[in-house]
């Protein structure tokens, strides 16, 4: 009878972890689904290629793929050298304390900050005190800044992966610190760390609250040149994608563009998360040994 | 009584409150084997590392008293604990081969240390695998990964890679804890074999491989050191009563 009862109770268990698995999957099934049948119309050449046109009810979005992408740009060069130093400071040379714990505390609480605050905090600071303006430039470093957290906590994460006895090994040997961690644990943990990096990046790359304060367009048509461009206004898929869907004059004319444009948006992402993946896979399978 | 080429004196060493050795004072003797026995936790591991200030990166620790090498004390504030270590080698008690390729393992000491002459480099990694006993076993598969090679080879590279900086003292802590009757063997030949060059402490649980290897033997109990002499003398005529229990095997 106990016995029964206990095997009841597993079951039920497992049914609801499987229930909550598939609601998830349907979900994201769904909205997949919707985008590619409403947006795969849309998708062709000239669409990725070309600017808008005729008031964006005709023509494509590469001004906003290309905006995206230095934007993004901007954003790795800002986020992951910094964060990786951070990480490397707080987990390898930082004296464990009170103030370590709450720096730590700090960066957790930064990351569950709402994207538009950091717009406005980036407005504030990038654009009118350090007199950047709207531009590619306010916008990463803004993104940067939203990604920190994420970086710096990834980057951790992956530091405390390398097991102790590589360090301590090189460490005997004569290893100066610096020598052992550049030599006995970064090496390890980069990938880690990268993967980390791309996961937030994704994230950043589908934000449109930040670069509304900062830089992005509603429509700048000119394709940006470097370098004058990060000192320049831009387009990006997010803020396009919003216009699209809810500012735009013939809204539901221009309904399938902005349902390409999500798909564009979505595989972007989509790739940047595989490429995280492969990344991580590959380093766990010529690790795994250890 | 020989030189003592590395002695401490009173030395205490805290975990925090944790007051994990209690005033040590012995001496090892230069191209000696000295063994340090003792049941589990009374701090072998804790004096070992010690000695070539492996602690130091545990934080929250704690020494007083003298560890006296060369003649000077390696906790005066001006010591070089870089140079120390190469000085005085570690092998560790759980082979750490890194995850590298056999011959970048045993290059890796060579390579931190500046040298970049690579036959000089070749020459000294060959050297140092004959001198752990490996080098019939691994001259074939230089560049594999060294993950690959059993927990015997393992142990014996780790010891190569610590030779190959040509230190003065090598620790070991139970390195043949982990290994099969013969790969023991191996690394007790060795370990007689080293005593020509190097002066060597070892940490062990085995009461016969302590007999069979070392010069020296001290007895460790709760932090404390209560016996050490002659190997042949605390095996066969120990002065104290815990000591005989413990060498006996009535206890530990
Ligand atoms: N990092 C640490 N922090 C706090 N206490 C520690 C730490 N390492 C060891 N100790 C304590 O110090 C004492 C001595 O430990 P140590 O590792 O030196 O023992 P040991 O003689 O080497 O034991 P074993 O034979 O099991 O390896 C033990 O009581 C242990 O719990
Ligand atoms: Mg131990």
């Amino acid at each position: 009878m106990k016995r029964k009862w206990r095997d009841m109770e597993q079951a039920l268990g497992f049914t609801v972890l499987r229930l909550s698995a598939v609601i998830i999957i349907v979900i994201l099934a769904f909205i997949l689904y919707d985008v590619f049948s409403k947006g795969a119309g849309v998708i062709n050449w000239e669409f990725l290629s070309d600017k808008p046109r005729k008031g964006m009810t005709e023509g494509g979005i590469w001004p906003a793929i290309v905006g995206t992408f230095w934007v993004s740009l901007v954003t790795v060069i800002v986020s992951v050298p910094i964060g990786m130093f951070t990480a490397i400071y707080l987990n390898e040379y930082a004296k464990q304390g009170r103030l370590i714990r709450i720096i730590r505390l700090a960066i957790r609480n930064l990351s569950g900050v709402p994207s538009i605050v950091y717009g406005l905090f980036g407005f504030a600071l990038f654009t009118l005190m350090l007199n950047l303006g709207l531009s590619v430039i306010s916008s990463g470093l803004t993104l940067g800044l939203l990604t920190l957290p994420w970086t710096i906590t990834a980057s951790e994460e992956a530091l405390k992966t390398v097991p102790r006895s590589y360090r301590e090994g090189a460490l005997a040997l004569g290893a100066t610190k610096w020598q052992t961690i550049r030599t006995n644990v970064l090496p390890y943990a980069v990938p880690g760390m990268l993967t980390g990096t791309i996961l937030g990046l994704a994230r950043a790359a589908g934000e449109t609250a930040p670069i509304l304060f900062t830089g992005v367009a509603f429509f700048w048509p000119v394709l940006p040149k470097f370098p004058q461009m990060l000192s320049q206004q831009f387009m990006a898929l997010p803020y396009h994608l919003f216009i699209m869907s809810t500012q735009h004059h013939e809204i539901v004319k221009v309904r399938p563009l902005a349902y390409g444009t999500a798909l564009v948006l979505i595989f972007l992402i989509v790739l940047m998360n595989s490429v995280a993946v492969v990344i991580r896979y590959r380093f766990r399978k010529k690790y795994k040994r250890v | 009584m020989d030189e003592l080429i590395l002695y401490t004196e009173h030395f205490n060493f805290y975990y925090g409150n944790f007051h994990a050795l209690k005033n040590i004072s012995m001496g090892m003797e230069a191209h000696k084997v000295t063994a340090l026995i003792g049941p589990s936790g009374c701090g072998k591991s804790t004096f070992l590392r010690s000695l070539n200030r492996m602690n130091d990166i545990i934080p929250g620790t704690r020494v007083e008293g003298k560890v006296i090498f060369d003649g000077n004390d390696i906790y005066e504030k001006n010591v070089d604990v870089v140079d120390l270590r190469r000085k005085i080698g570690m092998v560790f008690q759980k082979s750490n081969p890194f995850p590298k390729s056999i011959f970048d393992n045993v290059a890796y000491g060579l390579y931190i240390n500046g040298e970049r002459n690579k036959s000089i480099i070749a020459d000294r990694v060959e050297e140092s695998l004959t001198g752990a006993a490996l080098w019939d076993e691994v001259k074939d598969r230089l560049d594999k990964s060294a993950l690959d090679l059993s927990g015997g080879q393992q142990q014996r590279l780790c010891i190569a890679r610590a030779l190959a900086i040509k230190p003065e003292i090598i620790l070991m802590d139970e390195p043949a804890s982990a290994l099969d009757p013969i790969a023991t063997q191996k690394i007790e030949e060795l370990i007689f074999e080293l005593k020509n060059e190097y002066t060597i402490v070892i940490v062990t649980h085995n009461m016969q491989q302590a007999a069979r290897v070392s010069d020296f033997t001290a007895f460790f109990y709760l932090g404390e050191l209560i016996e050490f002499g002659d190997t042949e003398r605390i095996f066969t005529n120990p002065k104290l009563k815990k000591t005989e229990d413990y060498v006996t095997g009535r206890f530990g």
